[in-house]
């Protein structure tokens, strides 16, 4: 185990050889949480797979070309220019079947993908034979490796993501529009397919010097996986960007830190795993999108929809049974309430032992309930909250009364204070401001079962 | 160009294991989900490298079910990320694949010391040693891919023979499948276990090149000739064995072209598979370029309209 001091100085950066290689990452995971977020949002997030392949031909034919010229063949700003070319040609071919074929996007980025990939492994074969040549290793020279970074590369790496990053800024209406919707962009004069190209091109950048330093899947996860958990923490683009940019860049903080504290843990998988764990806690406990929130307000909002039809039900079997006289709160057997609604005996067993929990209700006598009196209260109030929609929903849509019922059950639910108080004061002409009108309907006689 | 029994056995190979993979591939393709291949072949290293940490053997026998479990669970992953987190699928996708490969580097690097597990050699199997790997059937000495490849092709036929009508209305309209008895869930995953079992067969005796191509390019090749899913399947097959047959004998030929020795046969299928797609997008008889160009060109009546039923 690293010392205490030892995990405070690799984090702070005070490391001389740790940290050229957390500060690249962490500014490469930045641009790419940028990036990658509006690839997320045009649903192209495979973008930076398909690309990362495509970089191969040209590093074999940027290396043949500098052997044929006499060079050694290794110098890594040629086989980066042949890497950014053909990653270029790559996405070229890409919005080229896109826009002439009726195929859609994952077929072009798998036909780049593959069949680049396969002609950059085939070429590659090809020049390994090249006299005067060694190429053994290039795959592995393109597709390197973070610890053995030198100062030179994490100049390229820090400029080219902070441009990639302030371009995002600058373009950041342009391609807002963009991807939320193109056609609306290009019909307001928008040049949308240079800013598609744009875009593309900030992609193609990104991957190419993540390739070279911390290798191919790191600069996948990179793009994908922190602007994808951003979405589970808000539903605007421009937070999105910025969380996005924080997770990238505080994932290439921590995985790097990690790695670098323990020598043996390769430094682009545990920074894909960091990434990968963050994308979890978000997926799971973001508050706007997350899944157990989501399902926290499911669950509540089923169970208050579940009370409410409990409610109303007592109150028009009472309804029912009060005749033309006014609605006292008396027991009444379980059996009418079963009838009432479509409800499976489990299910109304689940939803009263609620009820009671809640206070709401009492038993009686065996097989007899009756509401306490907060239950009959809030009973009333249900009650009078569907009929007042009723009667709005007959004068104001021009809904039958017979079909009335259905339509109001699937709003009043969702009915809050302020909207109650409007319809109070629309229905008050109608003569219905009573504490709880009359059925608009005959209901049905709870003895129907 | 010297041909020998040897070429003879890799085309056979290349073709059976490029008809097994286009099959499942078409429903992919139409299924949006085309990148798949590509997902398996990463995801597959932590299932390989588990199989090997618990056996301590290279059998191939213990790696493929290996590989097989983790790219189902690659299917599976994505699937709930998607269905639970809401989330676009090629993004789901990326996130497992990227996560189980980096989980496979670092289990391999944890046993580095003892452990003859080259992540390279996981992707690049050679297509070219095959026939040197025979065993006996019958009193004739089979290469052993040209018998795992053909028995995947088998299986796959049978299940899209048998399962025809049900993919096919799962793939355009889930909703309808349900909702007419047939689970569209199963026959999702039903296809996603084919798609892992083709995929990991054709990975460990051919090499991951030809099966990411196979499964997606000769799809898509027969996607722009036809609007009707057997002939889509019927065409994409052909197109699939063509590109193995071109792919080879272009390996052997290219590099002379060059003044190179050699090259990958893997590499070279990929490649003709490609070609095969350009000349369908150019050529092809409804939408290729040159075709709908001098369409415009001469004054003919607007061809019949065809029955549109392979969008969505």
């Amino acid at each position: 185990m690293p010392e205490l001091s030892e995990i405070v100085e690799v984090l702070l950066l005070q490391n001389y050889n740790t940290r050229l290689v957390v500060l690249s990452t962490t500014l490469l995971g930045i641009a790419a949480g940028l990036v990658g977020s509006f690839l997320l949002l045009r649903k192209r997030s495979l973008m930076g797979d398909a690309l990362s392949h495509a970089t191969l031909p040209g590093v074999a034919i940027a290396f043949a070309v500098m052997v044929a010229l006499g060079g050694t063949g290794k110098s890594l700003p040629g086989l980066l220019l042949g890497a950014t070319l053909s990653g270029i040609a790559g996405v070229a071919t890409m919005l080229v079947i896109r826009h002439t074929t009726r195929l859609r996007d994952d077929v072009a980025m798998g036909f780049v993908l593959s069949v680049f990939f396969g002609v950059g492994v085939a070429s590659l074969r090809m020049v390994q034979s090249m006299p005067g040549a060694s190429a053994a290793g290039l795959e592995s020279f393109i597709y390197g490796k973070t610890a053995s970074m030198v100062h030179a590369d994490f100049l390229i790496i820090a400029v080219v993501a902070t441009l990639a990053s302030l371009t995002c800024l600058i373009f950041l209406k342009e391609f807002l529009i963009l991807c939320f919707d193109d056609g609306f962009a290009a019909s307001q004069g928008w040049p949308t397919l240079f800013l598609d190209i744009l875009l593309l091109t900030l992609v193609t950048a990104v991957t190419v010097i993540g390739l070279q330093s911390v290798g191919l899947i790191l600069v996948i996860a990179f793009l994908i996986t922190p602007p994808t958990a951003a979405r589970f923490w808000t539903q605007r683009l421009v937070p999105m960007l910025f969380i996005a940019a924080l997770i990238g860049g505080v994932s290439g903080w921590l995985g790097a830190s990690l790695s670098a504290l323990t020598p043996q843990l390769p430094a682009g998988a545990v920074i894909v795993i960091v990434a990968a764990v963050l994308f979890l806690i978000s997926m799971l406990f973001a508050p706007v999108r997350g899944v157990i929130p989501r399902w926290v307000r499911q669950r509540r909002l089923r169970r208050k929809v579940d009370r409410q039809h409990l409610l109303r039900a007592a109150y028009e079997i009472l309804e029912v049974e009060a005749g033309e006289g006014p609605v006292v709160n008396e027991p009444f057997p379980l059996t009418a309430l079963l009838a009432k609604r479509s409800w499976s005996p489990l299910q109304l067993r689940r939803i009263l032992r609620i009820a009671r929990r809640e206070d709401h209700l009492e038993t009686a006598a065996p097989g007899l309930i009756r509401l306490s009196e907060s239950g009959f209260g809030e009973a009333s109030r249900a009650t009078r909250n569907h009929r007042l929609w009723e009667t709005y929903l007959i004068q104001y849509a021009d809904i039958a009364p017979s079909h009335v019922d259905r339509d109001a059950d699937m709003v009043e639910h969702i009915l809050g204070a302020k909207l109650v108080r409007q319809l109070e004061t629309y229905l008050s002409d109608h003569d219905l401001a009573l504490p709880v009108p009359p059925s608009p309907h005959p209901l049905e006689p709870s003895a129907r079962a | 160009m010297n041909w020998t029994g040897f070429d003879t056995w890799i085309v056979v190979i290349g073709a059976l294991c490029a008809a097994a993979c286009a099959l499942p591939g078409c429903f992919l393709v139409l299924r949006k989900m085309s990148m798949m291949g590509d997902a398996i072949s990463h995801a597959v290293l932590p299932g390989l490298a588990i199989a090997f940490l618990i056996t301590g053997t290279r059998a191939s026998v213990t790696m493929f079910i290996g590989a097989a479990i983790a790219g189902v669970l690659t299917a599976l992953f994505t699937q709930w990320i998607t269905r639970f987190g809401n989330v676009d699928r090629g993004a789901a996708m990326g996130i497992v694949f990227t996560t189980l490969f980096a989980i496979g580097l670092l289990l391999i690097r944890q046993a580095a010391d003892h452990v003859d597990l080259d992540p390279g050699c996981v992707l690049y199997g050679a297509i070219e040693l095959t026939p040197l790997d025979t065993i006996s059937l019958g009193g004739f000495a089979i290469p052993r891919a040209a018998l795992v490849n053909g028995i995947v092709l088998l299986l796959n036929l049978g299940i899209i023979g048998l399962l025809y009508k049900e993919l096919k209305l799962s793939s355009f309209d889930p909703d309808l499948a349900d909702t007419l008895g047939y689970s569209s869930q199963f026959l999702h995953y039903l296809l996603m276990t084919m798609v892992a079992v083709t995929t990991v067969a054709a990975f460990e005796s051919v090499g991951s090149i030809i099966v990411i191509a196979m499964l997606i390019v000769p799809p898509a090749t027969a996607l722009l000739l036809t609007h009707d899913l057997f002939r889509m399947l019927l065409i994409s097959v052909a197109a699939a064995i063509l590109a193995a047959v071109t792919g080879h004998i272009g390996a052997l030929i290219v590099p002379g072209w060059f003044g190179f020795e050699s090259t990958t046969t893997s590499g070279m299928i990929a490649l003709a598979s490609g070609l095969i797609f350009t000349v369908a997008w150019l050529f092809g008889p409804y939408e290729g370029i040159i075709t709908k160009w001098r369409r415009e060109g001469a004054i003919v009546p607007e061809p019949e309209p065809i029955t549109n039923n392979t969008t969505t």
